[in-house]
């Protein structure tokens, strides 16, 4: 590949090869993906052998990479440029390659069938949106087919029913928002996603959406161009709901719980205070910060497409890490918002033996329960 | 027909050396500083690169020069409130504040801060947080001029209108100096030319929040870092953290400088020279302590500033490329996450303190000061000169002049430097004025 056409695109030429992104990059330290040095390459060298850069499927697209650079480089957007090129050449992890074509088949990189996308409302009536609503309750492929994200998908459903909110969902004519299928590489794919999905929604005419998954939310928020249209993580419409007395926490939930801050909630739109204002709204719940939080909050590896990729390194998985971090809180609940982060954080849970200690769960299942019993 | 006469506003390095130019040539100088002692920044430092020469040892001198000058008039404890520019004359209005503490009086024996009930409460600002002092207060023991001040936003009196049944400062002061009903008095000056001398903040560092400053106590500011090296700082000039001498030392240049994200795009210019000279400051007093400088360039432009950084090199201090990512707590210690860009890899530097080279940024007032004197500002929120090549030190204003951080981030000879010049430059005006009064 010729570099030099990528690197005018990205504007690339503004970087001062300070080191902070790949210092930064939570994959760094344990593959031989090097931002910051295929940044360089890109800059003197007339081309580049992507097919040898395996370990650019390695990036989860935390962005922290993105967030501390002080040039505006947004070293990640590389990535995503450079596996764009392999996924053109059709060089990419037959993992990677099966999500692309779930998605585009039926809409969900699972390959889960279409007609199958309301199964998580479990018979319960759930308003269409296209009928027109208030609020547009997008639900996201993890949360509509995954047994164990449907609960938060159900958790969310109740509260807005139980906070008298006017929303509805696309049903089955929802397709996956795409988020994941740009940082894949995906961009044509990733275009027509945003085509009709920003089609259907603006026709539903509500003023605000709300998402399960931060993936979604970003992806909604800040590349579809939504005008108009106010759009919502649900831990910002609940902190909301709770403030403004529409959501009553009555139960005790007595538990010492931590809170891990996912990167597309946090890093990359700062919603920091929000989640833990829910948490802290629920009675009996003592928070706990891990150390690294906020903005230093460490990558469960489970974004950029990394759900459908193992990576060049297995082994030390940063979810490992991050769970052993809550364990060591002294917490009994390592508390998510995040579809991805409870998967991946459960997973090593399981893996590492601490399931006699930590429990992961979303805000949404502790919000639950401290609703009571349907 | 009164002596020609300059308003200096500001009392630091910059301001000091102007005044004096100007007294010496025989005109009047009134230098108002808005502290309770001259001496500002540099009087907060160490020692100076590159030649490390005691800063408060040769700034000392020149405070009480000025103290003494019979052609300055120091008003210190003191703002400048209005400026009118009626042809060649300013017409400034300055505010006195209450010190509380009569100047004739008080001979600055201190048993007034001894006896305080909020001794060792109160923030230190001249030590930058890192010790407490009372309620009375002079900022450090070599203040011009030496005379106590009550702070009215930390003293009980002031601020709850009683403090136990007596006041045990006034019972302290053998020379019945403290004066509770003195209020604030305005002073009216006539001057032929302005310099503005008003320094430089540092950029709050929790606007780079991947340090994990005010998180963590082993991580501070470099001019918290001279605090705690200086001999006449709280520690007497042993760097201890939490107690105990840090035996692995990081430093991290460029904290939010060349960053345009902070509002800082350009470079503070003073860093690499005031890090090369904490490292040397480490190794002086801890011999076998492992020195760590993060860089992403190293600036030593200076007179005898290479061979400074050279001579701190040799001094075994591990100077690596990269500008670290992020701090986090592994057990009792820090650990420094950074890509050390020669090796090429991401690396992990343990420390048990971790010194940030924040950015020098215009004062937060700046917006307030050039409205009061019709200034403009660059970009980059400092003052603007006239012209950036051959008007360094003048301003839109005619008799108006620029000395030191105010226009720029500079060190102490570029600022001393520019100070004379301004001083020249009003000097002219000066003349001008006695030459048609003659």
């Amino acid at each position: 590949m010729k570099t030099q056409a990528m690197t005018e695109q990205l504007e690339l030429y503004g970087c001062i090869q300070c080191g902070k992104c790949t210092g930064g990059c939570p994959v760094a330290r344990k593959t031989t993906l090097n931002i910051r040095s295929l940044i360089y390459y890109m800059l003197v060298e007339p081309e580049l052998k992507v097919d040898a850069h395996e370990e650019l499927w390695d990036c989860t697209s935390c962005f922290t990479c993105v967030e501390r650079c002080p040039k505006d480089v947004r070293p990640a957007e590389l990535i995503i440029a450079l596996r764009g090129q392999l996924v053109e050449g059709g060089r990419i992890p037959e993992t990677i390659g099966a999500a692309l074509m779930g998605t585009f088949r039926q809409g969900n990189p699972a390959g889960m069938a279409r007609e199958d996308r309301s199964a998580w409302t479990d018979s319960r009536e759930v308003k269409a949106a296209q009928d027109g609503c208030d609020l547009l309750y997008y639900i996201g492929c993890t949360p509509s087919y995954d047994i164990r994200a449907q609960p938060i998908t159900r958790a969310l459903a109740r509260a807005f029913t139980v906070a008298g909110l006017d929303f509805g969902t696309l049903g089955i004519e929802e397709s996956c928002c795409g988020n994941e299928i740009r940082r894949m590489g995906e961009e044509g794919l990733f275009e027509m996603l945003v085509e009709e999905n920003g089609e259907m929604i603006r026709a539903v005419g509500a003023s605000r959406m709300v998402t399960v998954s931060p993936h979604c939310f970003n992806t909604f928020k800040n590349e579809y161009g939504l005008d108009g249209i106010d759009v919502l993580h649900y831990t910002q419409l609940v902190a909301a709901l709770i403030e403004q007395g529409k959501l009553e926490l009555a139960n005790e939930v007595n538990k010492r719980v931590t809170y891990h801050d996912p990167c597309f909630l946090g890093k990359q739109n700062r919603v920091y205070d929000e989640p833990r204002a829910i948490l802290q709204a629920i009675p009996g719940v003592e928070l706990i910060e891990m150390d690294r939080n906020r903005e230093r909050s460490l990558c469960c590896e489970g974004g950029g497409g990394r759900m459908w990729a193992e990576g060049t390194n297995l082994e030390e998985r940063l979810a490992f890490q991050r769970v052993q971090e809550a364990a060591d809180t002294g917490a009994e609940i390592l508390a998510v918002a995040c579809p991805f982060c409870l998967l991946t954080l459960e997973d090593a849970v399981k893996v590492r033996g601490l399931e006699e200690q930590l429990r992961v769960m979303d805000i949404m299942e502790l919000v639950n329960l401290s609703l009571g019993e349907e | 027909m009164s002596k020609p006469a300059a308003l200096i506003i500001g009392g630091g390095i910059a301001g000091i050396q102007a005044a004096l130019d100007i007294a010496d040539a025989g005109f009047k100088a009134y230098l108002v500083e808005r502290e309770p002692s001259i001496g500002g920044r540099m009087a907060q430092l160490d020692k100076t690169f590159p030649t490390l020469d005691c800063s408060s040892c040769i700034l000392t001198p020149k405070m009480v020069d000025v103290g003494r000058h019979s052609n300055i008039e120091l008003m210190t404890y003191c703002e400048v409130v209005s400026v009118e520019k009626e042809e060649d004359i300013f017409r400034a209005r300055v505010r006195q504040k209450p010190r509380y503490v009569d100047m004739d009086r008080c001979t600055g024996c201190g048993l007034c801060a001894l006896a305080c009930r909020r001794k060792d409460r109160i923030l230190h600002e001249f030590d930058e947080g890192i010790a407490k002092r009372s309620s009375i207060y002079v900022p450090f023991p070599q203040a011009v001029p030496l005379k106590y001040t009550i702070d009215p936003e930390a003293c009980l009196y002031l601020t709850r209108g009683k403090c136990g049944n007596t006041f045990l400062c006034k019972d302290a002061c053998p020379a019945d100096a403290i004066d509770f009903e003195q209020q604030e008095t305005f002073v009216d000056l006539e001057v032929d030319a302005v310099i503005i001398a008003t320094g430089f903040d540092l950029m709050d560092p929790t606007l780079k929040p991947e340090f994990g400053y005010g998180v963590y106590p082993e991580v501070m500011t470099g001019i918290q870092f001279e605090r705690l090296s200086s001999a006449s700082g709280p520690t007497m000039g042993k760097i201890l953290v939490n107690g105990k001498e840090p035996k692995d030392v990081v430093f991290i240049k460029c904290v939010g400088s060349r960053d345009p994200h902070t509002g800082v795009p350009y470079c503070s210019r003073v860093c690499c020279m005031y890090t090369a000279k904490h490292a040397h400051l480490v190794r002086d007093r801890i011999p076998d302590a492992n020195i760590t400088v993060f860089y992403i360039d190293v600036r030593a432009f200076g007179k005898g500033y290479e061979e400074f950084y050279d001579r701190v090199k040799h001094e075994r201090v591990r100077y690596r490329r990269g500008e670290p990512s992020e701090v986090y707590r592994r057990g009792d210690r820090l650990v420094v996450l950074a890509e050390d860009t020669m090796l090429g890899r991401p690396v992990e530097v343990e420390a048990d303190l971790v010194v940030l080279a924040t950015a020098v940024v215009p004062r937060g007032d700046t917006a307030d000061v050039a409205e009061l004197l019709g200034l403009e500002r660059s970009p980059d929120g400092f003052f603007q000169e006239a012209n950036v090549h051959l008007r360094p030190v003048d301003t839109v204003v005619e008799g108006i002049y620029l000395a030191g951080c105010n226009q720029s981030p500079k060190d102490i000879p570029d600022t001393v430097a520019q100070a004379k010049a301004a001083a020249a430059s009003a000097m002219r005006v000066l003349a001008r004025r006695r030459r048609q009064s003659t």
